[in-house]
């Protein structure tokens, strides 16, 4: 199996379906010749030419929604946000028309849009270049929201994503660019919706996706050094998500974690824990929730606030290992 | 008028045109003076912005398209949809939130859509089409279909971004899409002359390299000439064009509006200007029977009375399902 980085993953599944696909192609600010601010595109305009890979004027709403028009009469777009921030300019074609579009019209339409570009801290880009926004969405029915934090899944949510006939928000992650990892040079997609257990514990179950999946699975490395045994499941979709994999896990652990890089205030965290507190899973609790998510701030610039902003390995294995003592040794 | 319509219309064909106008303007009128009763009794809930008064835009424009051409309408879009040739049973069963309306009563008044007829959708967002607009026709021109977009605005979405980007995009990429303002003085009640620092809207499209046209929107031939003309530089490759159609909405914007910004007296002057009278004078100079009129106007009312029977006696939706119609499992697009 090939290796290569997450970037190149992403890369690799626009490519395929490019190649596959004559209605596929992708627009964005400085995605041709330059390559895109993150090198996703670098090369595709040489391959498939200006048509398919479309250099745009710097709008946001006027690019999302062209997607949406393209697609509704039989394309298959691709949008990159050059920073998943920038998507905020697009808010009325995101929420107002692509989301709604097939509901809103009685079934009669659908829009097969992906929306993807870079999202989280960690590169010194401050407040208005950094945010993780996936709550805004995932709150928003009629869209789908996919954030893989491995190479193999970049690719194969990546496929599956532009194959959907539904609106997705695909937001990777900017540290994870470079890591590399073996991702299948195969045609078949990852379903989204499905959840996957990257470690399996019997003390608590840890909730979590992106960047944070990687920053978990090593604060529970450090754990397991001092006896803590620890399961992490990485979601990989939010909407869907595999709400019945969280459940499982959580029947078996008897104890909740929710960890994400994105403010803490109404994010995803509280939907996965109010989800688990409906569910039969209830009945298994031993411990209240713990959550370790970004602080309730805009990230902030300096490397010692910004790494005090997002859920550092340290913050993550003290804050568990405080909790744990708390909750599994007075049982 | 000018002489080159004149013209058009001493051939038989563009006589049947016309006489064909005069029914889908009289049914536009129909339809949402019959709406307009429906709300006022409270025969049906929410909101709803009439066409009344603005027939011959989207008569004209219409008209002007080809099968295969699409457009995307505003809140202010049910004379589009009828213009394409809509089912008026199924409009009205949607405004009466029936499961045969349009979108199974999933959208009202503001969210219709054919997509069989080329209407992408009807918009509740000022503005919200216009970049939507644009991509169906980026999307015609790499599928190398000679086909052209109509974006319908009114005044008011010339004032949103969305007008900025979309114009922009349209025009660097010379894509086939017509801009049709329908300038009825007012966004909901800011008048245009408080809203707009400049004369006329058309002269905004100079600021993007469009060519940019104004007809008397009230009179049907000049705005099918109009439309004609830039939906025929469209296809040819030529790029947008905009075209500022000066018309006047008899009913206040939505079913709130009590008329405070603006006179008696000058809705009076506008409606003798109606764009239906206008038409039927002109029908009737070019030798056209008063019987044959009275008969069209006469079949119009039936139909819209048998549309609204027929939402009348439609089923409601069926609520339990609504959880499992935010998403498909099947692409359905595709021209």
């Amino acid at each position: 199996m090939p290796e290569m980085t997450y970037a190149a993953a992403i890369r690799s599944a626009i490519e395929w379906e490019m190649e596959h696909d004559p209605r596929v192609f992708i627009m964005g600010e400085d995605i041709g010749v330059y390559g895109g601010a993150f090198g996703i595109t670098l090369g595709l305009v040489e391959k498939f030419g200006k048509d398919r890979v479309r250099d745009t004027p710097i709008a946001e709403e006027g690019i999302v929604g062209a997607g949406i028009g393209s697609a509704l009469v039989g394309m298959k777009p691709i949008v990159e946000m050059q920073f998943s921030d920038f998507i905020v300019n697009a808010m009325d074609q995101v929420v107002n028309q692509a989301a709604k579009i097939h509901f809103m019209f009685g079934g009669r339409m659908t829009v097969p849009l992906v929306i993807r570009g870079p999202a989280g801290a960690g590169t010194g880009a401050a407040a208005q270049h950094s945010q993780s926004l996936e709550a805004w969405f995932h709150h928003i029915p009629g869209l789908k929201v996919v954030m893989p934090a491995f190479p193999d899944d970049a690719r194969g949510l990546l496929l599956s994503a532009i194959r959907d006939p539904n609106p997705v928000i695909f937001f990777e992650h900017k540290l994870l660019y470079k890591t590399v990892g073996e991702v299948p040079d195969s045609y078949e997609g990852i379903p989204l919706g499905s959840g996957v257990i990257r470690r399996h514990g019997s003390h608590a179950t840890i909730i979590t996706y992106s960047l944070m999946v990687h920053r978990t699975l090593e604060a529970a490395e450090r754990l397991a050094a001092k006896g803590w045994d620890l399961e992490v499941i990485d979601l990989r979709s939010l909407v869907p998500m595999d709400i019945d994999l969280v459940v499982e896990s959580v029947k078996r652990t008897g104890r909740l974690v929710v960890c994400h890089e994105a403010v803490g205030r109404g994010g995803v965290g509280g939907e996965i824990a109010a989800r688990v507190m409906e569910s039969e899973a209830f009945d298994y609790l031993d411990a209240p929730l713990l959550r370790i998510t970004g602080l309730n701030t805009p990230v902030p610039y300096s490397p010692p606030l910004e790494e005090a902003f997002m859920p550092s390995v340290d913050r993550i294995a003290q804050t568990l290992e405080t909790w744990l003592e708390c909750e599994v040794v007075t049982q | 008028m000018n002489r080159a319509t004149e013209q058009a219309i001493s051939k038989d064909a563009t006589l049947e045109e016309a006489i064909r106008w005069f029914r889908t303007m009289l049914t536009i009128r129909r339809f949402d003076e019959t709406i307009d009763e429906l709300f006022a009794s409270g025969k049906v809930h929410g909101t709803t912005h009439l066409y009344i008064g603005e027939e011959a835009v989207a008569t004209g424009i219409i008209g002007a398209l080809d099968s295969g051409d699409v457009i995307t309408s505003t809140h202010r879009g049910h004379g589009h949809n009828i213009a394409l040739g809509g089912d008026v049973r199924a409009m009205m069963a949607e405004l009466l939130g029936r499961e045969t309306g349009y979108c199974r009563g999933y959208g009202g008044s503001m969210h219709i859509a054919d997509q069989s007829l080329g209407n992408l959708g009807a918009n509740g967002i000022v503005g919200g089409g216009l970049p939507i607009a644009v991509g169906a026709a980026l999307g015609f021109v790499m599928q190398k279909q000679p086909k052209v977009v109509v974006a319908f605005s009114g005044d008011g979405a010339l004032n949103e971004g969305a007008f900025h980007e979309a114009a922009n995009l349209a025009a660097i990429w010379r894509l086939p899409v017509v801009f049709v303002v329908e300038n009825n003085l007012y966004g909901m009640s800011g008048s245009v002359k408080e809203m707009f620092a400049i004369g006329h809207l058309a002269e905004r499209a100079s600021g993007y390299g469009i060519p940019a046209t104004m007809v008397d929107g009230n009179d049907v031939f000049s705005v099918w000439e109009a439309g004609s003309q830039a939906v025929q530089v469209a296809r040819s490759g030529g790029g947008p064009t905009l075209i500022e159609a000066m018309t006047y909405r008899y009913k206040g914007h939505s079913k709130s509006d009590a008329n405070r910004y603006r006179s008696r007296e000058e809705i009076r002057d506008w409606r003798k200007r109606d764009p239906i009278t206008h038409l039927e004078q002109h029908l009737s100079s070019h030798g056209v029977d008063h019987t044959m009129l009275n008969e069209i106007r006469d079949e119009v009312v039936q139909v819209i009375a048998d549309a609204l029977k027929y939402a009348e006696e439609s089923p409601w939706p069926n609520p339990e399902i609504l959880e499992d119609s935010v998403y498909t499992r099947e692409d359905k697009t595709g021209a």
